[in-house]
């Protein structure tokens, strides 16, 4: 968890630095070779003296050309059965933040399939970034622009939904069947809010507060933890796979930038309809 | 997308005649009487139209004009101002701001020498502290920095009702509940019977969904039972009946709750739901294609939370 910290607090200073005039001019211009040389120096900062293989064949990034809405993008990683995954990167290039989330499975996880929400901020390359178990890492990359029209800048989310802040919904897809692999849906109301400076005109202020880590175990095995950042949509909905028994505990821990930390249990498979729907939960 | 310095020379030069000659004012139609619109092309913004996209207009009292809508850039505020000054010389006193939506008020700084009262829903200022700089980058990447204006700071807020008087016309403002946005305000002119919600209300153009589904539904509602004989749509013709005009908006918002809701109830993801919401509306509205998408995925992420 220091590591990807320190990682992400490198890939912020180098955009800072090195990137000051690029960031920019990424903004105003979809410039390819611009693009090119911003992934450059980030691969440098986020997996430093690694090299990075095509991950054809190994990961695969499914985003849409062109994000419906900048405050929701929704994301798919696939990974495939042929080498073990340690784990997943997922960079988004043009945010403030680039480094969006990164996923380590555990020994309860199938780490096949991934869904995610994000925000983009801009016309932008995002990259996965697969690591397999002896330590390879293999990049998938597609380019999303950022939407048009009405939509609200990335981030701007409403923050009215702290009220509801930490409540979290769980749910299954397709038939379950024991030791076979299941599809979850994990849901959490967090407005995840990048924060905002003093606006001079206005006086509006909010500060941050997002979602620094989600562990997910199930029967007291880890199915994977993430750290993310300002990166996930508000309410982030995180669809993964894992092996089911015939009757289990599926534990969340969702802990944010403010050290608070909401926890649920849910019933796999719910004895209900739909699985649990847990109310606010948080423990501090 | 930065303009040329010839470009720029150019934008400069056309845009100091902007609201001074008559060709360059904006053509409006005089819906009921004293009220007059200028309807916006069913485009999205590029650097020809000049985000003059929206409908847009002014109300003449006895003694001072309301602008319901500054318009969608700089260049676009100071072709409505010129209508203005050609239809009448009276102060104008209010200039308001229907919700944030840049296509609606980047005109606002075209009407600053005026010294109106820039009117705007209570939570307008939250919510252009949010946005502005990411619309004004955006607008400013298309029209130039010169042409595209910018935002201005309410100095009237609406929390509930409020209302404004021209003199012998005194009109009824009404800050709405999530709907479009969460800020919108819509207008009421008794003396006509006409209601200027703005984008409360899209005719022909698919509508665009950035607050809540459930809560435009809502308000559309609460807005048939004015006594109103006509409406001035955001978006489509510069008038149409009321409540009737209402329908196909109606039609569409709720076809959009309900298969949005089915889609959730069968397990589908938003990616699928984007491509299967609402098909059966595309014929019936302009730029369905660039819109429904985000719609749905405004209405889903609304409603997955349902229960």
């Amino acid at each position: 968890m220091g590591t990807v910290k320190r990682l992400l607090l490198a890939a912020v200073l180098v955009s800072a630095t090195q990137l000051g005039t690029l960031s920019s001019a990424v903004a105003d211009d979809d410039n390819a070779a611009e693009r090119a040389s911003r992934w450059q120096v980030l691969q440098q900062a986020l997996f430093p003296g690694r090299s990075l293989k095509d991950g054809a064949g190994i990961v695969q990034l499914d985003a849409p050309p062109r994000a419906l809405d900048a405050a929701l993008v929704p994301i798919g990683i696939e990974l495939s059965a042929v080498k073990p995954i340690k784990s997943v990167y997922l960079v988004i290039d043009g945010n403030p933040s680039p480094l969006a989330g990164h996923f380590t499975f555990g020994p309860k996880a199938d780490p096949h399939s991934l869904k995610l929400r994000v925000r983009v901020d801009q016309y932008t390359n995002m990259h996965a970034v697969a690591e397999t178990q002896d330590g390879q890492l293999f990049v998938a990359t597609k380019f999303v622009k950022a939407s048009g029209g009405c939509s609200a800048p990335a981030g701007s989310d409403d923050t009215s939904a702290l009220q509801d802040i930490g409540r979290m919904k769980l749910h299954l897809i397709g038939d379950f069947a024991p030791g076979k692999t299941e599809q979850a849906v994990l849901m959490v109301r967090h407005p995840n809010f990048n924060g905002m400076q003093m606006n001079q005109i206005t006086r509006y202020y909010t500060p941050a507060r997002f979602i620094r880590s989600i562990d997910v175990t199930y029967e007291g095995g880890s199915v994977f933890h993430l750290d993310s950042d300002i990166s996930m949509s508000t309410d982030p909905v995180i669809t993964f796979g894992f092996v089911p028994q015939a009757k289990g505990q599926m534990k969340v821990v969702v802990r944010d930038s403010k050290d608070i930390t909401f926890d649920h249990s849910f019933e796999v498979p719910a004895s209900q309809k739909v699985a649990g729907d847990s109310g606010t939960n948080p423990g501090a | 997308m930065s303009l040329t310095r010839r470009q720029a020379l150019l934008a400069g030069a056309c845009f100091c005649c902007v609201g001074t000659s008559a060709e360059n004012a904006a053509v409006v139609h005089e819906v009921a009487p004293g009220i007059y619109i200028r309807r916006g092309v069913d485009e999205d913004v590029t650097r020809q139209n000049d985000d003059a996209i929206a409908n847009i207009g002014f109300i003449v009292g006895h003694s001072a004009v309301a602008v319901i809508d500054p318009g969608g850039s700089r260049a676009d505020g100071e072709r409505l101002r010129a209508a203005i000054r050609q239809t009448t010389q009276l102060p104008i006193k209010y200039v308001v701001m229907s919700h944030v939506h840049p296509d609606h008020i980047f005109g606002a700084p075209a009407f600053q020498k005026d010294q109106p009262r820039f009117v705007g829903h209570a939570q307008l200022p939250r919510a252009l502290a949010l946005r502005d700089e990411f619309y004004r980058k955006r607008l400013e990447d298309t029209l130039g920095k010169e042409r595209a204006g910018g935002t201005v700071t309410p100095t009237l807020l609406v929390q509930d009702h409020a209302e404004i008087d021209l003199g012998g016309r005194v009109l009824q403002l009404e800050a709405h509940k999530v709907a479009h946005t969460d800020c919108d305000l819509s207008v009421f002119d008794p003396t006509t019977g006409t209601l200027l919600p703005a984008d409360l209300l899209f005719v022909q153009r698919v509508p665009s969904l950035d607050g809540s589904l459930k809560g435009w539904l809502a308000e559309l509602k609460a807005l048939k039972t004015l006594p109103a004989r006509r409406a001035v749509p955001g978006h489509g013709p510069t008038s149409v009946d009321w409540p009737g005009g209402a329908s196909d908006l109606e039609r569409y918002l709720g076809i959009l709750l309900r298969e949005t809701r089915e889609a959730i109830a069968k397990g589908q993801d938003i990616e699928a739901a984007v491509n299967t919401v609402a098909r059966s509306e595309r014929s019936r509205w302009k730029l369905f294609d660039d819109y429904n998408g985000h719609n749905v995925t405004q209405a889903f992420k609304e409603l997955e939370w349902e229960q």
